[in-house]
């Protein structure tokens, strides 16, 4: 033949999905808590999202250039990071201090370990955590205008009220985007109709927590005050957002359920043993160090490796 | 009841709606015929005619060599031309007989009977063994082989591979609609060498009119049934067939036979049909010519050894320039650089795409998103075996099961980084059943 032919070895086709597809799936999905938050908490968080995101992008970008690498930015998970970070900060810090978050996620976490895919840890929780150590006191003050300071679940462990309602809904002080149940359930739904997401991790995340709670929760089985340690912090946003992320998730499904269950009990113990009220981001980040461990111990069995059984 | 299916496995585009409705035309060769001595697992045949014999259609033109191995026989009448490597759709230069098609067609005289009844159990598989039959989709396995287990009386499922799974083919569709009762005799011979089987038409759903047409046609057939199976790709593999079919699991160090199953796909069956009932060795096939590249996509029933540049031909040439031509499906097949390759037993297609997926998209990192776990039937981690191949870890490329795979290609099709996960895994696992084979010589 005149022209040579593309050849390859099978398969000859591919499905549409991508990495920036499901990358911008999961910004989108994130949406209705950004926007539950810069309602709830003004200007203020509007700028700090706009800032970390753009700090995180030009991270990548930059280290990139200067590596002499691909530039990545384009797969749109450095957006993700930096969302994902400034959800988790209080509306009240300084703009410079998600801008340092955002360098530390993508330089530190992401980038010197490989860039996407490499890193050990949620770049977006270990910058918060990062940040949680070095700024103890600005990243725990969530005083607004409109707050008066003490999150729902700090009201709680010292032994008063919070109105379920408002916590379910979102109109209470916390981080700029784990405060609203609703709003963060809804881009929960959007990633689990699209298949990006399963209910595995947050599923066995979530029972694991409350049964953790009831066990020892010292409130046995009340429903207030589930409903409040659920709504409350960051564990909503935590579960379906943070735990779910594909890189520092285990592969198998039954990984999937350990380590659900995994960040259930160590969510439960930061809660109700440890020094503060939250628990969620520690949890997360030392699940994700045991990651590798739960990975090797978890390996599927190959099809018909046990044997004929039937299923009729 | 829930549907018969496996787990795993991926939903493509499946591109039949464009062959699907057209009858099967026959297609007589103009030009030489090339019969590459090694169409099938196991040693090569042996010539058994030289340069300037005239030979007849049906005629043997190589023995068999050893037990794993299947006869060839000439499809037209002519002179041969040459006993030469010839290219065949691998890219690899194989030993061949090229025949001079002289145009007239004269056939040998078959031995037909008026029942296989007349026949012992041994007449008929030696019938199918002379016939040079081997399976037919894409394995190229002697069939007769499989139609001689060790211990026959434990066979207790003869399935009929009904599901055509690969996108785009459509020929086993076009067979069950036209011929349906070749594919229920052959399948009634088959039963009559086991006498603890049942025999199941296992088709996919997507070809309602099949089921209904061949559930009619068995209704009085005791020891058939017709089961319906899922859409879904690799439907119609060997062991996810089976686990559909019967429930019943194995793995690759298995053969069917141990799970008491014979699995055979619809061109193989009317092959023995033919073989056992006419005498008539395997000479044709049908072969899926499509994609959105050629003018007039159809099916045709070919003589083994023509070339595919007839066949693209009498599918009225290209409409629109073809940007990859694959023989097969585009999941398994195989993709060609060269028309001037012949039809062999295991061709099932020819499929002429306008545009290439895997060098329009590059691939980048992996995000660990388990999507290749999901969809592997194999229930594999295609991930971490692709990437125990990159960096050649042996060891733990066994551990994880590496060599249970089965070429597929569903992780390399879901994956959204676009990565080649089936091939990575493929060299590696070839490496190792060359090293393997290496060992026990």
């Amino acid at each position: 033949m005149s022209d040579l032919m593309k050849v390859s070895s099978n398969p000859h086709v591919r499905s549409r999905v991508t990495t920036a597809g499901i990358m911008q799936a999961v910004v989108i999905a994130l949406l209705p808590a950004a926007g539950f938050g810069i309602y709830n908490f003004g200007m203020d968080a509007l700028i700090l999202i706009a800032v970390t995101v753009a700090a995180a992008v030009f991270t990548e970008y930059a280290y990139e250039k200067l590596m002499g690498k691909k530039v990545t930015i384009g797969d749109f998970s450095a957006v993700v990071t930096g969302l994902l970070l400034a959800l988790n900060l209080p509306s009240t810090v300084p703009w410079w201090m998600g801008v340092i978050g955002a360098v530390f996620a993508i330089l530190v976490v992401k980038m010197v370990f490989g860039g996407l895919g490499q890193n050990f840890m949620n770049p977006a929780l270990a910058a918060r955590c990062f940040l949680l150590i070095s700024f103890t006191s600005m990243m725990t003050d969530f005083e607004t205008d409109v707050y008066t300071g003490a999150t729902p679940l700090a009201v709680l462990r010292e032994g008063g009220a919070a109105d379920l309602l408002d916590m379910v809904i979102g109109r209470t002080a916390g981080t700029i985007g784990e405060t609203s149940m609703i709003a963060i359930a809804a881009g929960a739904c959007l990633l689990l109709l699209l298949g990006i997401i399963d209910l595995r991790i947050p599923g066995s995340y979530i029972l694991s927590f409350l049964a953790f709670l009831i066990l020892f929760g010292g409130h046995g089985a009340d429903p207030v005050y589930l409903t409040a340690q659920l709504a409350g912090g960051g564990l909503m946003l935590g579960a379906f957002f943070m735990a779910t992320d594909y890189v520092t998730r285990p592969i198998s499904k039954k990984g999937q359920y350990v380590f659900g269950i995994l960040l259930g009990m160590l969510t439960g113990i930061f809660r109700v043993f440890g020094p503060s009220a939250e628990g969620v981001s520690y949890a997360i980040i030392i699940g994700n160090l045991l990651v590798p461990l739960i990975d090797k111990a978890t390996r599927p069995k190959a099809f018909g490796i046990k044997g004929g059984k039937s299923h009729e | 009841m829930a549907k018969l299916t496996f787990v795993g496995g991926i939903h493509p585009y499946d591109g039949k709606d464009l062959s699907k409705d057209k009858p099967i035309k026959a297609v007589l060769p103009k030009g030489d015929l090339v019969y590459p001595l090694s169409q099938h697992i196991g040693a090569p045949a042996v010539p058994i005619v030289a340069k300037g014999d005239h030979v007849i259609t049906g005629q043997r033109i190589a023995e068999a060599a050893g037990f794993v191995s299947a006869p060839i026989y000439a499809t037209v009448s002519g002179t041969v031309k040459a006993i030469e490597p010839r290219r065949v759709v691998t890219g690899d230069k194989v030993m061949s007989i090229v025949v001079e098609n002289d145009g007239k067609y004269d056939e040998a005289e078959y031995a037909p009977v008026e029942s296989y009844e007349q026949l012992s159990k041994e007449e008929i598989i030696e019938r199918v063994r002379e016939a040079g039959v081997v399976g037919m989709g894409g394995a190229g396995f002697p069939t007769f082989i499989k139609l001689s287990p060790k211990e026959p009386e434990k066979i207790e499922y003869i399935i009929a591979n009904c599901a055509e799974c690969e996108p785009y083919l459509t020929s086993d569709y076009r067979r069950m609609l036209e011929e349906p009762e070749k594919l229920i005799g052959g399948l009634k011979i088959m039963l009559s060498l086991f006498d603890n089987a049942r025999g199941i038409l296992a088709v996919e759903d997507n070809k309602p009119d099949c089921i209904e047409l061949l559930k009619k046609l068995t209704k009085e057939e005791k020891r058939i049934s017709v089961k319906a199976l899922k859409t879904k790709y690799p439907q119609g593999a060997e062991r996810q067939i089976i686990y559909a079919a019967t429930g019943r699991r194995i793995h690759s160090g298995m053969l069917p036979a141990d799970a008491g199953c014979i699995v055979d796909n619809v061109d193989t069956i009317v092959a023995i049909y033919l073989a056992v009932m006419l005498g008539r060795p395997l000479m044709n096939r049908i072969v899926t010519v499509t994609g959105d590249a050629v003018a007039d996509p159809r099916n045709f029933i070919v003589r083994i050894g023509t070339s595919y540049h007839e066949l693209i031909e009498e599918a009225g040439g290209f409409q629109k320039k073809p940007v990859k031509i694959v023989s097969g499906g585009p999941m398994m097949g195989f993709a060609v650089f060269d028309l001037e390759v012949p039809t062999t037993k295991t061709a099932s297609a020819l499929l002429c795409m306008t545009q290439d997926d895997v060098s329009r998209m590059e691939p980048t990192a992996c995000i660990n998103c388990g999507k290749c776990v999901e969809a592997c039937p194999s229930r594999l981690l295609p991930c971490t075996l692709s990437e125990f191949a990159e960096h050649d870890r042996e060891g733990d490329f066994l551990s994880y099961y590496g060599m249970e795979c089965m070429e597929c290609g569903c992780c390399s099709f879901v994956c959204p980084a676009k990565r080649p996960l089936a091939q990575t895994i493929k060299s590696m696992r070839r490496m190792q059943l060359a090293k393997r084979n290496k060992k026990q010589k």
